[in-house]
């Protein structure tokens, strides 16, 4: 065979390209984290002045210019809650469904298209679905239940699919192992399948808790008070809520100049109860992993 | 005494035939190896002993397969209790992500087996016996993880003897492992087959030949030639099994 010998050239621009492309992907990734943080400290610096225990722990005042977000706190942690209660059960157990019993049946790709499909729904239409359903036919009024189901249906497939996702990943050789002994297919799924997929659910779960924290469409119509200083007494009281409050005070509020402050301080809490979710997660995820590992 | 007996056996992958009338008869106590190159079949076959095949989509299977005597494809045989009798060894270890201890007593906890000193004592047992004692006899509630490939196998091996089953299946067993751990895996197996009726699928021929009493040579999904150890190495009948057993193929 002849040597190669022309490729002097070549080499260069190859290490050329080659470090043309590493920079721009370098750059591009760090762009991301930059974004995120300009969007953080934008949010910190202007709403950390408005943060003090009186902002968390009272009612909006004079025309929600003034006081605290209390009640709207309290609503967003119960519709959180609320939604969870419903889509957690029902997700999870459909993506075992759909993995481990339908594996590549006609029915587990027809449930995942619809799951899809769901998920490509806007989430305004959720609210007005919500509204028809739960609120006016099946007579919930706008209410904490009502605001719960709807977030819980919008959440539901991100909760079946990252199931699903989860135990997909898991090796076959472990069902294979399990099954060997003489276990069954749900003894299977209980003692082997779910403790090594648990990690990547929960981290699924908090992400849907995130988006439901964030929503505001499907509670629009559904549960979310303009204004209302009681905190909730029941499954069927309206209740205000974190990004619902943040719209109103930002676009049709008594003052909205005035009520900037308010807004800001509003967006951090927000943002501090995803991170802090999100923190929770990871913590979570470590701990059932380290658990898998050495139980 | 015949333990496995395998009549006109036939299996399809959807339209492929992946065995043709396979008749194979076990006796108690022997090693049967299934040798043969990659594709003909011995996996398959070694998988329909447990009823493993079932859980592959758009299976199926014609003749019979007698364990014991019964028929394990009747309609009234419940598949979990069938594997409690047939433990399988996998070609890759495959201990679950629990403590040394619990991989062996799983399967006794999925048979209802709630005594806590039985099942201690079995564990024990069933570790002395897959050779592993005196190397985790300190760690029980460590992950078994942490062990080696090989000390995984011999977990697996011993998870698979903890529910006493009558035939213990080996697809490949030692061919992950490095040569020293290969060489347990097969004394061990020399030790099993006093309790044990042993059948393993392997591609290494001098494994075959070390640790069988009897071998099976599978080619293009057919048995081609069943016979003593001794006899298949040194002078087979069939002109095929030959080339296969001295390197010409495979």
């Amino acid at each position: 065979m002849t040597p190669v010998i022309q490729a002097k050239n070549t080499d260069k621009r190859k290490r050329y390209s080659q470090a043309i492309a590493f920079t721009i992907f370098k750059l591009m990734s760090y762009s991301v984290v930059a974004i995120l943080f300009i969007i953080l400290g934008f949010i910190v610096i202007r709403g950390i002045g408005v943060i003090s225990w009186d902002f968390l722990s009272k009612a909006p005042e004079e025309g929600m210019t003034k006081g605290g977000i209390l009640p709207a706190i309290v609503g967003t942690l119960c519709l959180v809650v609320g939604s969870s209660i419903f889509s957690f059960p029902i997700g999870i157990m459909s993506g075992i469904y759909m993995n481990e019993y339908a594996t590549g049946s006609k029915v587990a790709t027809f449930i995942r298209i619809m799951t899809n499909n769901l998920s490509g729904v806007p989430s305004v239409v959720f609210g007005l679905f919500g509204m028809s359903l739960f609120v006016n036919t099946l007579k919930f009024g706008d209410s904490i239940l009502a605001g719960s189901l709807t977030l819980g249906l919008l959440s539901l497939p991100l909760v079946i699919r990252t199931t699903e996702e989860s135990l997909k990943a898991i090796d076959n050789s472990y069902r294979e192992g399990s099954l060997a002994l003489g276990a069954t297919k749900l003894q299977t799924i209980r003692k082997v399948i779910m403790p090594m997929a648990m990690p990547n659910v929960i981290t699924g779960l908090i992400l849907s808790i995130g988006r439901v924290s964030g929503e505001t469409a499907p509670i629009l119509f559904t549960v979310a008070a303009y204004f209302l200083p009681k905190l909730p007494t029941s499954i069927f009281d309206q209740v205000m809520a974190l990004p619902y409050h943040l719209y109103v005070i930002s676009t049709s509020g008594t003052d909205i100049v005035a009520s900037r402050g308010v807004a800001y301080g509003t967006a951090l809490v927000l943002i501090v109860i995803v991170l802090f979710v999100n923190l929770l997660a990871n913590i979570l995820r470590t701990y059932f992993s380290k658990k898998v590992k050495t139980n | 005494m015949l333990t496995i007996e395998a009549k006109n056996v036939d299996f399809y992958y959807g339209e492929y035939h992946a065995l043709k009338n396979i008749n194979l008869e076990v006796q108690k106590n022997d090693v049967v190896a299934l040798i043969g190159p990659s594709g003909c079949g011995k996996s398959t076959f070694l998988r329909l002993l447990n009823r493993m095949n079932d859980l592959i989509d758009g299976t199926r299977m014609t003749g019979s397969i007698l364990v014991e005597g019964k028929d394990i494809y009747a309609p009234n045989i419940h598949v979990d209790e069938l594997r409690k009798e047939i433990g399988m060894v996998f070609q890759k270890p495959n201990p679950f992500p629990k403590s040394i201890f619990e991989n062996v007593a799983y399967g006794l906890r999925v048979n209802g087996i709630k005594d806590k000193t039985f099942i201690e004592e079995r564990v024990i047992e069933s570790i002395k016996s897959a050779a592993l004692w005196d190397e985790v006899k300190d760690k029980l509630n460590k992950s078994a993880f942490a062990l080696s490939g090989g000390q995984q196998q011999r977990l697996c091996i011993a998870r698979a003897l903890a529910i006493s089953p009558k035939v213990v299946l080996m697809d490949e067993p030692a061919s992950a492992l490095d040569p020293i751990s290969t060489s347990k895996i097969e004394e061990l197996i020399y030790e099993l087959k006093k309790d044990y009726t042993i059948i393993i699928v392997t591609h290494n021929m001098q494994q075959a030949s070390r640790v069988s009493d009897k071998t099976a040579y599978f080619y293009l999904g057919e048995m081609i030639e069943f016979d003593q150890t001794t006899k298949i190495f040194t002078n087979p009948e069939k002109i095929s099994t030959q080339n296969y057993i001295t390197g010409r193929f495979g």
